[in-house]
C-alpha cells in the first residue's frame, strides 16, 4: 500500500534521513522510536508530503503503487485525509483556537466528500463517539480552550479519522500528555487501527506505549533505520547498541525508578546527546557514543543485516559476525 | 476582568465623541451647513450660533459636524479600500511564497516610497481636483501598509500545528488563508485599521487644503481652515475650531488604535 525505498532527505548537504526502506500494509500496526533528532517527523511528513520546502528529498515513494515523485500538491491533497492521515504532537498547538472544534472536524469531509453539513455533522458526532468523547453533542460546538489535553487529542483523533483513511500517523501522540491519559489514547490509537483495518504508524519515544500498540518497530537514530523487527522481539532481545541503550535508558515500570531502599534512582540513560545533524559521522550515526564502537565504526556504513526472516539491524557487530 | 490600558479608554472616548457627532450630523445640524447670509457674518458665539458664523455668514457648528461627517467617510472608505486590497495582497504573499511573496513585498516598498500627496497631485492633475480622487490617493497609500502587516502576522501563523493539521487534512492554502490564518491575525489588523484611520483623517485634511480633497461647498476641516488662513488676524477661532477637531479626531483613532495594541499584543500581556 505504501512503499519507501531508500528514501532521503537532505538540508543542504545534512542528511535528516538517510535511506528510509518501509513497506506498510492495511492492517500494519508500526512502531517507530528513536530519540528527538532521529527524523521520526521528517519520515512521518514525508508520508503526508509535507517535507518542507527545504528539503531535497531522493528515493522512492509510493502510494497504492502510483509513484509520488511526480505528485504535485494538488494530487497530495486527494490522498491527504483520504488515503493517509496524521495527528501531531502537540494538542495544545494542533488546534485553531478561534474555531470550533466540530467545525475543524467537519472541514476534511466538506472538502473531500461533497457532504452536505448536516451529514458532516452527523459523521463528526458518530466519530467523537467512537474515540471516546463524551456529550459530543455539546463538545462539537466548544472551542479548545474548552478542552484538555487527551480531550483535544481525541479530537484530532476524529480530525484524522473524517474521511477514513489507510493509514493514520501518530506523531508522539502521547508526549504531551500525562502518563494515564498517555495511555487510553495509546489503547484508543491501537483499538481503532484494529476495528477499522487501518494502517498504524506510531512515532513515540515511550516504548512501553508502542509496546501495547504495534506489531512491528523501526529503531532510529540520526536519520537512519538502525534496527527493526516485531516489536515484543526486537524490544526483548535488541541486536543493535542503540537499541540497546534506549531500552537501558527506559524507565522499567516495575522497578518505578526507585532502587532497593525505595529511593529514586538516576535513569541510566545513553551517555552524551544525539549531535546536531551536521556533526553526524558519515559511517555509524552511532559511533562516538557507541559504547562497542569498532575502529572502522565512523568511517564505513554499517549495512543493514537481516538476522531472522522479518528482523536485522545495521551495525558492523552484526555483520561482521555474519561474514565470518 | 484586566484593566483597560488608559490610551485605549482616552482613545474610545474620543471616537465615540467624533463619530457620535459625525453621526448625528446625518439626522440633525443646528442649522443648514451651507446657507449663507452676508448680513450675519463673523456673528460671535451666540444661543443661534453656538461658535459664531464664518466670513460667509455659515453656521460654524453645522459645518464642523458635517465636516466630521465627510472626514469619517473617506478614512473609512479609504481604509477599507486600501486595506482590504493590502490584506488579499499578503495573504496571497504568505500563501504562495517565493516569487510571488517576493514580487509583493517589492511592489509594497514600491508603494512605500511613493507619497500619497504626490498621487493625489496626479490624480488632481490627470482628473481635476476631486474627494474621490483624494479618497483613491489616500487607499492607495494604504495597500502597502496593509500587505506587509497581513504578510508579517500570516507568515507566523503558517507555522502554527494548527496549519499544518489543516494541510494534513488536505485543505489548500486558500482555504486555510481564510479559514485558519485570516482569524487569527485580525487583532493585529484591525489595530492597523484604527491607527491607519488617524492617518486618513490626517491626510484628507490636508489633501482639503491644499484644495485637492473635499470642493465647494462640501464642508471639511481642511479647507475650512485653508478658508480661515486669510482671516487669521480677523477671525482666528475660525482656524482654530477645525483644528481642534482634527486633533481629537487624529488623537482619538491614534490612541485607541495603540491601545488596542495593547490589549491583543500577547508579548506586551505576558510582560504586564
Ligand atoms: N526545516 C528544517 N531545516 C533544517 N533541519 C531540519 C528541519 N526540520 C528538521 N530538521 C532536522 O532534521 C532532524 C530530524 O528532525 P525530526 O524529524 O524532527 O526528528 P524527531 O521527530 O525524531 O525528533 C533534526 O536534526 C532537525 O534539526
Ligand atoms: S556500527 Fe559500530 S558504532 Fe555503530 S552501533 Fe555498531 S558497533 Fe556501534
Ligand atoms: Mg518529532
Amino acid at each position: 500500500m505504501i512503499e519507501l525505498e531508500s528514501l532521503s532527505a537532505h538540508f543542504g548537504n545534512a542528511a535528516a534521513l538517510r535511506d528510509a526502506n518501509l513497506q506498510i500494509r492495511r492492517g500494519d500496526r508500526l512502531g517507530i522510536v528513536g530519540e528527538s533528532g532521529s527524523g521520526k517527523t521528517m519520515l512521518a511528513l514525508c508520508l503526508m508530503g509535507m517535507a518542507p520546502d527545504s528539503a531535497h528529498l531522493t528515493g522512492r515513494l509510493s502510494i497504492d503503487g502510483r509513484d509520488m515523485a511526480t505528485a504535485t500538491e494538488r494530487d497530495w491533497r486527494q490522498m491527504r485525509s483520504r488515503r493517509v492521515a496524521m495527528v501531531f504532537q502537540e494538542p495544545m498547538a494542533a488546534l485553531n483556537p478561534l474555531r470550533r472544534v466540530g467545525d475543524t472536524v467537519m472541514e476534511p469531509m466538506l472538502l473531500h466528500e461533497n457532504l452536505s453539513r448536516a451529514e458532516a455533522r452527523a459523521r463528526a458526532l458518530s466519530l467523537f463517539e467512537e474515540v471516546g468523547i463524551l456529550n459530543p453533542e455539546q463538545r462539537l460546538r466548544q472551542f479548545p480552550h474548552e478542552m484538555s489535553g487527551g480531550q483535544r487529542q481525541r479530537v484530532l483523533i476524529a480530525l484524522a479519522l473524517a474521511c477514513n483513511p489507510a493509514l493514520l500517523i501518530a506523531d508522539e501522540p502521547t508526549t504531551a500528555l500525562d502518563a494515564n491519559v498517555a495511555l487510553r489514547i495509546t489503547d484508543l490509537l491501537q483499538r481503532l487501527a484494529r476495528e477499522r483495518d487501518m494502517a498504524l504508524v506510531f512515532i513515540s519515544h515511550d516504548l512501553a506505549a508502542v509496546a501495547r500498540a504495534t506489531q512491528e518497530i523501526v529503531v532510529m537514530y540520526g536519520g537512519d533505520m538502525v534496527e527493526r523487527g516485531p516489536t515484543a522481539e526486537v524490544l526483548a532481545t535488541p541486536q543493535h547498541p542503540y537499541t540497546k541503550g534506549l531500552l537501558g535508558a527506559r524507565p522499567d515500570p516495575a522497578e518505578a525508578g526507585r532502587d532497593a531502599n525505595g529511593k529514586r534512582r538516576r535513569l541510566p540513560t545513553i551517555p552524551g546527546s544525539v549531535p546536531p545533524l551536521h556533526g553526524l559521522p558519515q559511517g555509524c550515526r552511532f559511533a562516538g557514543r557507541c559504547p562497542v564502537e569498532l575502529a572502522h565504526c565512523a568511517d564505513q556504513r554499517p549495512v543493514f543485516t537481516p538476522t531472522e526472516p522479518g528482523r536485522g539491524a545495521a551495525c558492523h557487530l552484526l555483520s561482521e559476525t555474519g561474514h565470518d | 476582568m484586566r484593566r483597560l490600558p488608559a490610551n485605549f479608554l482616552l482613545g474610545a472616548v474620543l471616537v465615540s465623541i467624533v463619530v457620535g457627532i459625525a453621526a448625528l450630523s446625518l439626522i440633525w445640524t443646528p442649522h443648514d451647513p451651507q446657507t449663507m447670509s452676508i448680513s450675519t457674518k463673523f456673528a460671535p458665539p451666540s444661543a443661534t450660533h453656538w461658535l459664531g458664523t464664518d466670513q460667509l455668514g455659515r453656521d460654524v457648528v453645522a459645518q464642523l459636524m458635517a465636516a466630521a461627517r465627510n472626514s469619517m467617510t473617506v478614512a473609512l472608505v479609504a481604509v477599507l479600500l486600501g486595506g482590504s486590497i493590502g490584506v488579499a495582497l499578503g495573504l496571497l504573499a504568505s500563501a504562495l511564497g517565493g516569487w510571488v511573496e517576493d514580487g509583493v513585498m517589492r511592489l509594497a516598498d514600491l508603494g512605500f516610497a511613493f507619497p500619497a500627496l504626490l498621487f493625489a497631485i496626479m490624480l488632481a492633475a490627470v482628473f481635476g481636483p476631486s474627494l474621490t480622487n483624494a479618497v483613491l490617493a489616500i487607499s492607495f497609500i494604504n495597500i502597502p501598509i496593509f500587505a506587509r502587516v497581513t504578510r508579517a502576522s500570516a507568515n507566523q501563523i503558517w507555522t502554527r500545528d494548527y496549519v499544518a493539521a489543516a494541510r494534513a487534512a488536505g485543505r489548500g492554502r486558500f482555504a486555510i488563508s481564510r479559514d485558519h490564518i485570516l482569524p487569527n491575525i485580525a487583532a493585529a489588523i484591525i489595530v492597523q485599521a484604527t491607527i491607519e484611520f488617524a492617518v486618513a483623517i490626517l491626510a484628507e485634511a490636508a489633501l482639503s487644503y491644499l484644495g485637492l480633497g473635499a470642493q465647494p461647498p462640501a464642508s471639511s476641516w481642511g479647507r475650512m481652515l485653508s478658508e480661515a488662513q486669510t482671516l487669521m488676524y480677523l477671525a482666528p477661532q475660525l482656524a482654530i475650531y477645525p483644528g481642534l477637531c482634527i486633533v481629537t479626531a487624529v488623537l482619538g483613532f491614534g490612541l485607541l488604535g495603540d491601545g488596542l495594541r495593547d490589549i491583543t499584543d500577547p508579548r506586551l500581556v505576558r510582560a504586564r
